[in-house]
This record gives structure tokens, sequence and C-alpha cells, in this order.
């Protein structure tokens, strides 16, 4: 279908100032392929079913808005006592000087940017395959345009259980920083990595990472997403699970002006498991967006995606999951929680928790809630001598517990509980 | 059926053995779909202005409805068809129909139900909806130890109204029944009122045509404190061949007033689709209570998906008073096509909405169905119950909104959504939308979609039962809480119905 014109002059002006690397190489072609994509969708507006209760406008205009910097001593940090392979991105620009060397036990690390320069590479069959795929049944142009404009990322594949979790962190130093990186990451067949990212990363970031699971593999992904009050993010996992391999994703938003999370998953595999987690804070200017698209082809697997948000002083939060389910994916389990806690009477939010179910031997359930905080339980712990601030925060705590157990290493479930009682109680 | 079967509805209002038995005998394959042999009026084919004035014309309008026909269909022409839907189904050919046929023998309005044409009277009787004064419908024997149980009954035959009953006996009452085409010419202040007030003109496409086309429908004012004396129904036949049906139901309950309105429809079998685009409004005054009943049992094309009822129908109820209630129950088992979303606009502090539903796709039937509770007063409640069952090749959407606006403090929804998928080719979706803007309100939303299960069919089984009417029981159960909500005829019906849609479902 071809674009009015308005569509297409707003394309045109966002990647005016984008330029896609030359040198060729098998990166090239998948880069062309995706700009192809792009073309021909346009980019998301306001009237889009997919953009409904996010207004889009912020990311896709030419520049992005001036942002003023954050004092770093104020960013959340919540990796920092853990023994980790720290690799630094500062506006979308891998750091040599402040990051790790390439090497980890039983992992490959390479930069995007070098591998692209080689006319084979492993990473061929997996960048911006797993985006392309996500095209359907909805469109994600934003994705489709970190395909083809992404000048930075690693590439990481893992042969076997990589000995400490590669740390992502991110910086920045600029008002007006367009920051585009994607990562891929393919586990083999019975190995396990676990990917922790940190940080703002540009005053506007958009951000890819495709993950494909060979058989048995097993991921594990903490992000924490800095508590800059100002920056924009974009951000899709795309991910492939084969047979009897294990996904697990948790998101920590502590505040931004707009986040928009889209995590699309397919479980090709029988016995496959994806869950999908995240803990949203919200305060004033705070718009945070949790969209997630779980397919089920495999038969026996099971699928879960714990949303929590805890808003105050009219923050807005945002929860668009879907679970599909494909004929012949028999004996699925798919589980599906949005909450949100409204702090006062100004705070929004908007959730559309989706079924569709093509097979009959299925347990698929979603629940929904929205509401204040229990006066009863608060009134409890007044009435035990605790002050009202600090029983609010243990009440938001207990809120926020069950995405947050959707963790499974506890040293890091601890880390995260750890930051956000510092904050709240 | 089973002992079982007869144990659960003996709890129900006095719903006896007979009554069972009765429901029985009806089971069968789509029982109403024959088709009354009588001459007609037809417009001509297709859609323009001219049409317009001749349907208008047709029900001695005067020149100010005219003109609002007029103004939707020039909007309507204006429009493109809503795709949003999970439904497929062929390109509809606007052009390629009636928009109006109306019997020969009811050119000349009867002045009362004896003068009415015979053979017409003995197809709403065929349809064990008789248009005589009679106690009760009949099909419902076991109604007659409920008490004096009434129904006043206005009777649709594709573009017209037939006849209304017990029109005098609440006349008496203030209470003013009678088919659209009447009121316009009779009341006209009332319609032009409230007409449009609740589904403006431009609210979709289905309604704005609906708006330019309607012929006729049920009108009905309760006035201020009066509890309606009977239940008021309307039943809606489609018999003439390649015509749409158009009807617009409006309800005006005064302050204070309460009714009842159920609410039937069958047509014959076609291998043609047939368009069926409604339009019902209902007004809601300080503390009044609408009960709205649907049955529908529009054809609902065969096993492989040859004919049937495309029905696109807008529904919506405005809780204008403060603490008014409605509560929209629906049985919804026919038709090839369903797109119907019976809303609430709860406006008035402390009003109520309730959704409850059944909707059924067997074999090639697409439904997309659900509801809307918008929250705009102080104290507002609602509550959504839907039940949705999807056999054969079946696609059975539930697609629903609540949404809490800023001033709509200390509101209150609760909404449960379950599927029940027989067979592993047919789907079950749920669609909601959630929108909170406050927070002293508290929204709850469920769903959960399942397959029947094993250890009660094989329970059923056991019990001697075959396969066939172990899952009719099972989907009964399934079923419960919504048939409760319905009045006791609609309820012995439903269930019945429940049974009939399932048939060769299994194995």
């Amino acid at each position: 279908m071809l674009l009015d014109v308005a569509k297409r002059d707003a394309l045109a002006a966002r990647i005016a100032n984008l330029s896609i690397p030359t040198g060729g190489g098998w990166l090239g072609a998948a880069r062309a392929e995706a700009l192809a994509r792009l073309l021909a969708m346009g980019l998301p507006g306001k009237r889009d079913e997919y953009w409904r209760y996010t207004d889009p406008s912020s990311l896709t205009t030419a520049v992005p808005p001036k942002t003023p910097l954050f004092a770093t001593d104020n960013e959340l940090m919540p990796f920092s006592g853990l023994d980790r392979l720290k690799l630094v991105f500062i506006d979308g620009v891998f750091d040599a000087v402040q990051s790790d060397d390439l090497a980890l036990a039983g992992v490959e690390i390479e930069r995007l940017g070098i591998a692209g320069r080689s006319d084979i590479h492993w990473a061929q069959s997996l960048y911006g395959v797993l985006e392309a795929r996500g095209q359907m049944p909805v469109e994600r142009p934003l994705s489709a345009l970190n395909s083809a404009f992404a000048t930075d990322g690693v590439l990481v594949r893992v042969k076997g259980n990589a000995e400490r979790p590669i740390s992502l962190i991110y910086h920045s130093n600029s008002e007006n920083s367009d920051a585009i990186l994607h990562h891929c990451v393919s586990v083999e067949e019975g190995a396990e990595i676990t990917i922790l990212e940190n940080g703002p990363a540009g005053a506007r970031f958009n951000k890819v990472i495709e993950v494909d699971l060979a058989k048995g593999a097993r991921f594990h992904h903490i992000s924490a997403q800095g508590r800059n009050h100002q920056c924009r993010a974009v951000t899709h996992i795309f991910a492939r699970l084969a047979e009897g391999a294990l996904f697990k994703s948790f998101t920590l938003t502590a505040n931004s002006l707009l986040t928009r999370n889209e995590a699309v998953i397919e479980l090709l595999g029988d016995d496959a498991m994806a869950h999908v987690a995240g803990a949203a804070l919200g305060d004033r200017n705070f718009h945070h967006d949790d969209t997630v698209f779980v397919t089920h082809a495999g038969q026996r697997c099971e699928s879960r995606q714990v949303f929590k948000n805890v808003l105050k002083n009219g923050a807005v939060g945002v929860f668009q999951g879907k679970i599909l389910v494909k004929n012949g994916a028999q004996k699925t389990d798919g589980y599906q929680i949005s909450q949100s806690l409204l702090l006062d009477g100004d705070s929004q939010f908007f959730a559309k928790p989706e079924l569709e179910i093509y097979a009959d031997d299925v347990k698929c359930s979603h629940g929904s809630t929205s509401g204040a905080i229990d006066e009863t339980a608060l009134f409890y712990l007044r009435s035990r001598g605790v002050p009202t601030q600090m029983a609010q925060g243990l009440l938001v705590l207990a809120f926020l517990a069950e995405a947050i157990s959707e963790i499974d290493d506890n040293s890091i479930s601890d880390l995260i509980r750890a930051q956000l009682e510092g904050w709240l109680v | 059926m089973t002992e079982l079967v007869l144990e659960e509805s003996e709890v129900r209002d006095g719903v006896d053995r007979e009554t069972i038995e009765t429901v029985q005998a009806m089971a069968g394959k789509y029982k109403y779909g024959w088709e009354t042999d009588i001459e007609m009026d037809y417009a001509p084919k297709g859609l323009s202005e001219d049409i317009v004035r001749l349907i208008s014309a047709k029900n001695s309008e005067p020149e100010w409805m005219l003109d609002w026909r007029l103004s939707a269909y020039r909007r309507w022409a204006q429009m493109k068809e809503p795709e949003w839907a999970m439904l497929h189904y062929p390109k509809i050919d606007y052009q390629n129909q009636y928009y109006y046929a109306s019997p020969k023998s009811m050119a000349v309005k009867p002045k009362s139900l004896d003068e009415v044409d015979p053979k017409l009277l003995a197809t709403y009787a065929k349809l064990g909806i008789p248009l005589k004064e009679q106690l009760i419908l009949a099909g419902v024997e076991g109604a007659e130890e409920a008490g004096e149980r009434k129904v006043a009954v206005d009777a649709v035959f594709d573009s017209v109204s037939v006849g209304t009953t017990f029109q005098k006996e609440l006349a008496k009452a203030g209470v003013i029944f009678c088919s659209i085409s009447e009121v316009v010419r009779e009341h006209p202040e009332l319609v032009k009122k409230y007409l449009g007030s609740v589904v403006p003109q431009s609210d979709n496409y289905f309604a704005t045509l609906n708006s330019a086309v309607f012929s006729d429908g049920s009108f009905v004012y309760i006035p201020e404190g009066v509890r309606c004396p009977m239940e008021l129904s309307t039943y809606f036949r489609i018999n003439a061949e390649n015509t749409g049906q158009f009807e617009r139901t409006l309800i005006v309950a005064d302050k204070g007033s309460y009714v009842s309105y159920l609410e039937g429809c069958t047509a014959p079998k076609r291998d043609t689709n047939q368009l069926h685009a409604a339009v019902v409004e209902l007004v809601l005054l300080d503390d009044a209570e609408i009960k709205y009943s649907t049955v529908q049992n529009w054809y609902p094309g065969d096993e492989n998906g040859v004919g049937g009822i495309y029905n696109f129908v807008t529904k919506r109820a405005d809780c204008r008073g403060p603490r008014s209630k409605v509560m929209w129950t629906q049985v919804e088992t026919g038709s090839a096509i369903t797109w119907k979303y019976p809303s609430c606009i709860l406006r008035g502090d402390d009003s109520q909405g309730e959704f409850y539903s059944i909707a059924i796709a067997n074999n090639a039937q697409q439904a997309d169905t659900g509801t809307k509770m918008v929250h705009l007063g102080k104290n507002t409640k609602s509550r959504i119950v839907s039940k949705g069952i999807s056999a054969g090749r079946a696609q059975n959407t539930y697609r629903g909104l609540v949404s809490m606006h800023p001033k709509a403090t200390n509101s209150r929804n609760y909404t449960q959504c379950d599927s029940l998928l027989i067979g592993d080719k047919c789907g079950a979706h749920t669609v909601p939308y959630i929108e909170v803007k406050n927070n002293s309100s508290r929204v709850e939303h469920e769903a959960t979609t399942s397959k029947v299960d094993e250890d009660q069919l094989f329970y059923c089984r056991s019990r001697g039962m075959d396969e066939e009417e172990a899952v009719a029981l099972v989907v009964n159960g399934f079923c419960k809480e919504v048939l409760q909500a319905l009045p006791m005829e609609f309820a012995v019906e439903a269930q019945s119905l429940v049974a009939i849609s399932l048939e060769g479902s299994v194995g």
C-alpha cells in the first residue's frame, strides 16, 4: 500500500538526518531490507490503533526535543556491586576506554559496526530477521528504523554457560543525542546467559535486541531504565524460542518523560517458557507503556506477563499485552496480569489485555486491576506506629513484589528490591 | 435431557417438568427457517435519496423526519465501512438489496388486530408469538404458574409493524407502546426530543445507515413513577428475500419508572446473506430502571457458512438521571456475522449498568460482541459478565471498553469474560480496553479461556448421556450466571437454544 503524502513527508524528515553507514558486507544488505520495510510502513501516528494510548510524535520528530542533562550521581546504579562484564555506550556509541575487554569464557562478543563488514557472519540469520517477523500482524516501524540506521551495538554468541553477566551501561552527555543501538544475542543449545542493562542512553533512545534461543537455551534479561526525568526511549526485544528454551525479561522504569517497551516473543518449539515482567514507578510528567505480544506455536509452552505500575502526580501507565495461541499449540498455559496503583486522583492507567486463541486445549487467563492504595492496610500499619510515608512505601513494595520475583537470580532481585526500598521507605 | 437439568431448572422461578419437555420438543436444527408465502410490496432495489423519500412517504412521515433521514443518508454516503472487528465477510453490495418490504395487506393499516391478514397472524402463531391478548407467550406453559403474567407484543414483519397488543391496557397506566412509525405521527414531540439523542446520526457507519432507512421498530414511553404493568416485547421477523431489516427502537423511562423489555428475532433459511442493521436507544431519567433482554436467533447460515444474517447492531443506554439502572442481557446464537456492543453511558451519579451476555458461534459463524461502560457520574457501578462459546470453525470475539472519567469518582467496575472452546478449529478472542482516569475508582477485569472440562463430560457420560447432551449441559452450566439474569420466558428458550446451537459441534 502506498503511504499518504503526510506520512511520506514525516518519514522523509525523520530519516533526513540519519545515514546508513557505507561499507557493504552482510550488514549493508540487512540494513537495505530494513529501510525498504520502513519506507513501506511509514512512521507510527497518533491515530494508529497500536498507539492509542501513547502519542509517538516526540519519538518520530526529525531531531529529538532538547533534553537537559541529568546529574549522574542521582542515577540508578542497581548493579554496581555485581561481578559482570561491563560494556559502556555513551550517547549510542561504544566507549572502549570505560568498557572491559570483549572477552568472556564461553561467549563470543563483537561490535556490530566491525562484524558487519565481513561477507559472512552468524548474525546474518538474526539481525533484522526477528524484527521483520515481528512486523506481522502489527507493524512496529520504529524497530525497522532501528535495523536500518543502528550504527552500534553488540553481537553476542553464547556457546556454554557464561561465567558472568554481560552488563550494558548507557550514559548520555548530550542534550540532543539520538541514540540508536541494535544488539543480537544467540544462545546455543543448552547454553545460558544474563544480560543487564542500565542508564539513560541518550536524549532519545531507540533500541532493539534480537534474541535467538536454541533448544534448551536460557536467557535472562534485567533492564533498569534510569531516573532521568527528561529522556525518551522506545525499545523492542524480539525473541524466538526453540524447544525447552527459557526466556526471562524484567524491566524497571523509575522515570523518564516517555518510555515505550515492546516485547515480541515467539514460542516456536514445544515446552518452552517465556516470562516478561515489569515494574514502573512514575511521578509527574511520566508516560510509560509496556506493549507485549506473545505467540504460542509450540505445544505445552508457558508464558507469563506480569506488569505493575505505581503512578502519582499525573503520571500515565499503559499496558497492551497480547497472547496469540496458534492452531495446534495445545496445552498452552498463558497468563497475563497488569495492575496499577494510583497514588492520587490525577494519574491514569490504560490497559488492553488481549487474547487470540485458535486451539482448544489451552489454559489462558488475564487479569487487570486499577485502584488506590488499600486504606485498611495503611491504617493497620499506621496503628502499629509506622509513619504514613513509610507505610505507603512498604505497601508499594509489596505491590511490586510479584513482578520483581520474576527475576530468577536472587542476588539481582535483592539489588533491585534494595534500590526500590531506598527510594520508597 | 436428564435429571440434572431438571434439578437445576426447578430452582428457577417455578419452571416445571412440563416446561422442560416443551423445550425439549423444540430441539432440532434451526426451526424458524421456513418462509411465509405472502404478497409483498417492495421499494425498488438499491439505496438513494429517492428510496429514503419513499420509505418516509410509506410511513406518512412529516417533513422534519424526512429531513433527518436525508441528512443521515448524505453523511452515510461519505462514510467508510469499519474494518476493525475480527470479522471476515465479502464486501456488502449496498445497492443489491431492498430497503423496504411490506406485506400488501398492510398497505392500509389495519385498525385492530382482528383486521390483520390471517397469514401474518399464522406466521407469528407458528413462531410461538400469537398476536392475541392472552396471558402468556406460547411455548412456555410453565409460565402460567408464575401468576398473571402478561406480555405485550409489537410484531415487526420485514419493514412494518403488524400489530401491537395490549395497547389499551397499557394506555391506562399512561404507557405508550407502539411502532416507531406510529409515534412519529402521534407524538412527534417525544421523537424530536429523544430520537438520536443517545445514538447520534453520526455515531457509526451502520447506525448512520439505519438513521437514513429505518423502517419499523418499537417505541416505549413509561411515565414518571410508573412500573410498567406487564413485560413488553418486540418480535422481529425477516421474511422477504434480499431485503434488509433496519428497525429502530427507542425506550424512554421517565423518573422513577420501570420496564422490562424483551426482544426476539428469526429469519428464514436462505442461501444469500441478508443485512440487519438496527439501532436501539434507551433513555433513563432519575431513578428509572430498564431491563432489556434479547434472544437473537437470526438464521446463522448452514454448516458450510452459506447464507445467514449479517447482524450489525448499535445499542446504547443513557443513564441520564441519578440512581438510574440499566441491564442488558443478551443471548446471541444466530446470525452469520454479529457486530454488536450494547453500551451504557453512566452519566447520572450513582447510576448502574449491567451487561450479561452469552454468545455462541458454531459452524462458520463469526461474532464480535461486547459492551462499553462509560462512567461519567460519581459512584457509578457497572458489571460485565460475558460468556463466549466457540465450536466448529467459528470465531468468537469479546470486545469491550470500561472507561472511568476523572469526575467519576468512587466508581466500580467488575468484568468477567470467559471463553469456552469446543474443538480445535474454532477461535476465541478477548479484546478489552480499560481506561482509568481517577484513583478512587476500582476496576477489575478477569478473563479465562478453556475447553470443555473433561471430568464434567466424563461424569455426564457415565450417567448415560450421549456426548452432545453432555456438552450442552456443561455449556449450560458455564452460562448459568447469564441465564439466571434473563426473564423466565427467555431463560427457558435460551437454555434450549444453547443446546440447539451446539448441535453437530461434537465428534
